[in-house]
């Protein structure tokens, strides 16, 4: 199976759903000329042209309302922001006209599209710059919220996003678009609303999602040295969540961490952890610890934010702490 | 020995009550369960009973009048005892309603049941336990989720296990240790097949189940330290008294007691069922594969209760020759404690001062205390409905109903009955 990048993999999903279905279209800043941003629509405009491959100005609030006018009358928009901090500027068109459109037109209008683009915290991009935004958008009935991270899941998922009928937001990295993965060449898809078990172990569970996968990785690396195995679950989609994952690995280990990028209040974690309580209440040994960003504005000093991020470090202390081990 | 009557919360929720009428006048005989007066309480008219025997005495409160839970009402005595002083110290019945419950509840004992000894070990407190992981307040051990369901499922104490985890938490690995190591601890009660497999032990400590802690907490709430309930069987003595007489015949050496052949068949008996010789240790029962017998003596300076050891292991002429030894040291104030502590289960014997049935008072930590009456010649009805005299003997079991339930009781009184009415298999 060929190894490709994050980066190509998302490529690959727009390509191949785009020659699927005429209907597809790709808009937003850098996406066309430019061949995004980050790259990922390289080569798009050259094959597709730019009634499907379309730059916007910068103007977050209005294309993306432009997507959801689009969606009304039959089209399946892909809206890429530069980053969901720049997304914020688009939350009234995703959050009141996106997310409830279906619902507000007694189901005359779905809304099958997708927003996508890097969350969270690349390096020194500061407080306005690294935030993650799952739990905002997670909030909301009527959205859908896929968190990939790795190259299969990335390209699986936007295939399934762009195939589904309702708005889908779609969570990438700035980090992850170069790490790498294997990734079939044949058509595939990745269910949303479907965890992953990333990795096998007896002793704890680690649950999260997106860039977080990498750091749980390698904390079960890690750990495995000491004779600690963890069930790592990457949840992969964050609305609808795979409560049933969640709980059998639970239940299977007895003791969670619960591992996310963004702030700890009313974070995604606290969801994850209302579901181990009220479902494994009688399998957990031990609290549940969540793992998670400094309840702060990302700082942009180098080790301020080291300091701030979820790592390895925090992860692996969380695990000892719940297995009793400090 | 004097009883008090006391006001006594006839309702849950009775504070006081009201004596309407009185049923019993001065000067009346009474036995326990007569009826003594009638009690207005907050919900209804309710009738208090008599919790002793002999005359009564002195009618404290009128009728009329309202009195505390906890009051003194009145004084049972026999016709001759000085009842002076407790009749004076009735005057402030609003100190005895401070503490209702314990009040009402611990001077109601029935005749001079045995218990009164034993001053070594007053209080049921566990001995040698290991330490709970309870806070400083007791009672809450703290557990993991997890451990408390492994705990439940594994019939296993969480009060006897050690808890590795913050402030003493028991947590899962802990569980799986006291499986580990106190395999024996595990999973006993379910299946009533291996109860009588010999474990080798002096005894078998078992851990409490949750049904188990919750009879045990709501009973004693309901009846004061240990919910007592009472058991009265009536055996049939003829085998007895033939066995008796034929051995007399024997020669002198093979006299024995009917009070002998009692003890040896509680003994056996006890030896069958450890659910009722057992000790209750407050977070754990204990039960003893072995009998310590013990049997209540008066004295001048009042009961005491002298201990037959590895009494299922002696023939009945060794009971017969130690209960006399005991006996005569106890009058004459020679034992010493080591020969009246460590009894697993306690026998008191008024039938030679005619009292055809008693309840007598739990020694703690012993779970139960057995009641032997007078015997009687009665005319039975046999089963063909044919009549005759039979040989009656009335034995009252007093049981903690933390430790003993009503039919494991019964059970054991199952046993003793077939014992005592076939003493041919005493010898067996």
């Amino acid at each position: 199976m060929p190894v490709i990048t994050y980066r190509e993999a998302l490529n690959q999903a727009l390509r191949e759903e785009m020659a699927r279905d005429d209907r597809v279209f790709l808009m937003g800043e850098e996406v066309g000329v430019y061949n995004g941003a980050y790259k990922v629509s390289k080569g798009l405009l050259e094959e597709f042209g730019e009634m499907r491959v379309v730059d916007t100005p910068i103007t977050e609030l209005g294309f993306a309302g432009v997507g959801v006018g689009a969606a009304m009358v039959g089209l399946r928009p892909i809206v890429e922001f530069m980053t969901w901090n720049f997304a914020l500027l688009a939350i009234d068109q995703i959050v009141n006209a996106a997310a409830k459109m279906l619902y507000m037109s007694g189901g005359q209008y779905p809304m099958p599209m997708v927003f996508r683009g890097p969350n969270g915290a690349a390096l020194q991009l500061s407080a306005q710059h690294s935030q993650a935004f799952e739990s905002w958008l997670a909030h909301i009935p009527g959205l859908k919220v896929v968190v990939p991270g790795t190259p299969y899941d990335a390209k699986g998922l936007l295939k399934s996003a762009i195939r589904d009928d309702n708005p889908v937001i779609m969570l990438e990295g700035e980090m992850l678009y170069n790490t790498k993965g294997e990734v079939p060449e044949e058509d595939y898809l990745v269910p949303i609303g479907k965890a992953d078990l990333k990795r096998e172990g007896s002793d704890c569970s680690i649950i999260t999602s997106g860039k977080m996968v990498l750091v749980a990785m390698n904390a079960a690396d890690k750990l495995a040295q000491d004779g600690i195995h963890i069930d790592v679950v990457d949840l992969r989609t964050v609305r609808p969540m795979d409560v049933e994952a969640i709980t059998a690995s639970v239940k299977k280990t007895n003791r969670a961490v619960v591992l996310e990028e963004g702030w700890e209040i009313a974070g995604i974690g606290a969801q994850v952890v209302d579901y181990i309580q009220r479902d494994c209440f009688d399998h957990l040994d031990a609290p549940v610890i969540r793992v998670h960003q400094a309840d702060t504005p990302m700082p942009y000093a180098k080790g301020l934010e080291r300091a701030a991020k979820p790592d390895l470090g925090k992860t692996i202390a969380a695990v000892r702490k719940v297995m009793y081990l400090d | 020995m004097a009883t008090k009557v006391f006001m006594e919360a006839l309702s849950p929720t009775m504070e006081e009550g009201r004596l309407v009428k009185w049923l019993k006048n001065e000067g009346d005989a009474v036995k326990t369960g007569d009826l003594l007066a009638e009690v207005e309480t907050d919900k209804a008219v309710m009738e208090l009973s008599a919790r002793g025997d002999g005359i009564l005495r002195k009618r404290i409160v009128g009728e009329g009048v309202t009195a505390p839970v906890g009051a003194l009402v009145a004084v049972i005595a026999t016709k001759d005892e000085d009842i002076a002083a407790l009749v004076a110290g009735a005057g402030a019945p609003a100190v005895a309603a401070a503490a209702p419950p314990a009040t009402a509840a611990t001077p109601a004992p029935a005749a001079a049941a045995s218990s009164a000894a034993a001053p070594a070990r007053a209080a049921p407190v566990p001995q040698g336990t290991p330490t709970p992981a309870t806070t400083a307040g007791g009672g809450r051990v703290r557990t993991s989720p997890l451990a408390r369901r492994l705990a439940g499922e594994q019939g296993l104490d969480l009060g006897a296990v050690q808890g590795s985890g913050p402030a003493g938490r028991i947590i899962k690995r802990d569980i799986e240790a006291a499986i580990a190591g106190g395999g024996a601890r595990a999973a006993t009660g379910a299946a009533p097949v291996p109860r009588r497999a010999v474990s080798g032990n002096a005894f078998d400590d078992v851990a409490l189940t949750q049904i188990r802690k919750t009879i045990a907490k709501r009973l004693a709430e309901s009846i004061g330290p240990i919910p007592t309930f009472y058991l009265t069987a009536e055996f049939n003595l003829d085998r007895a008294a033939e066995m008796r007489t034929a051995a007399a015949e024997l020669g002198p050496e093979f006299k024995v007691s009917f009070n002998d052949i009692v003890l040896k068949a509680t003994a056996t008996a006890l030896q069958q069922h450890p659910e009722v010789n057992a000790h209750w240790l407050g977070d754990r029962i204990r039960h003893f594969n072995t009998v310590h017998l013990g049997m209540a003596v008066a004295t001048d300076d009042g009961l005491i209760v002298p201990v037959i050891f590895n009494a299922e292991q002696k023939r009945m002429s060794e009971i017969s020759a130690e209960a006399k030894v005991l006996a005569k040291k106890a009058r004459e104030r020679k034992l010493k404690p080591e020969e009246f502590t460590g009894s697993t289960f306690s026998v008191s014997n008024l039938g030679m001062m005619q009292i055809d049935q008693f309840t007598a008072i739990i020694n703690p930590p012993e779970c139960a205390i057995l009641a032997i009456g007078a015997i009687e010649d009665k005319v039975i009805v046999a089963p063909d409905g044919s009549f005759g005299v039979s040989k009656r003997l009335r034995v009252t079991m007093s049981c903690d109903h933390r430790v003993i339930d009503g039919a494991v009781g019964a059970t054991f009184l199952q046993t003793l009955r077939r014992l005592i009415e076939n003493p041919l298999l005493l010898v067996f």
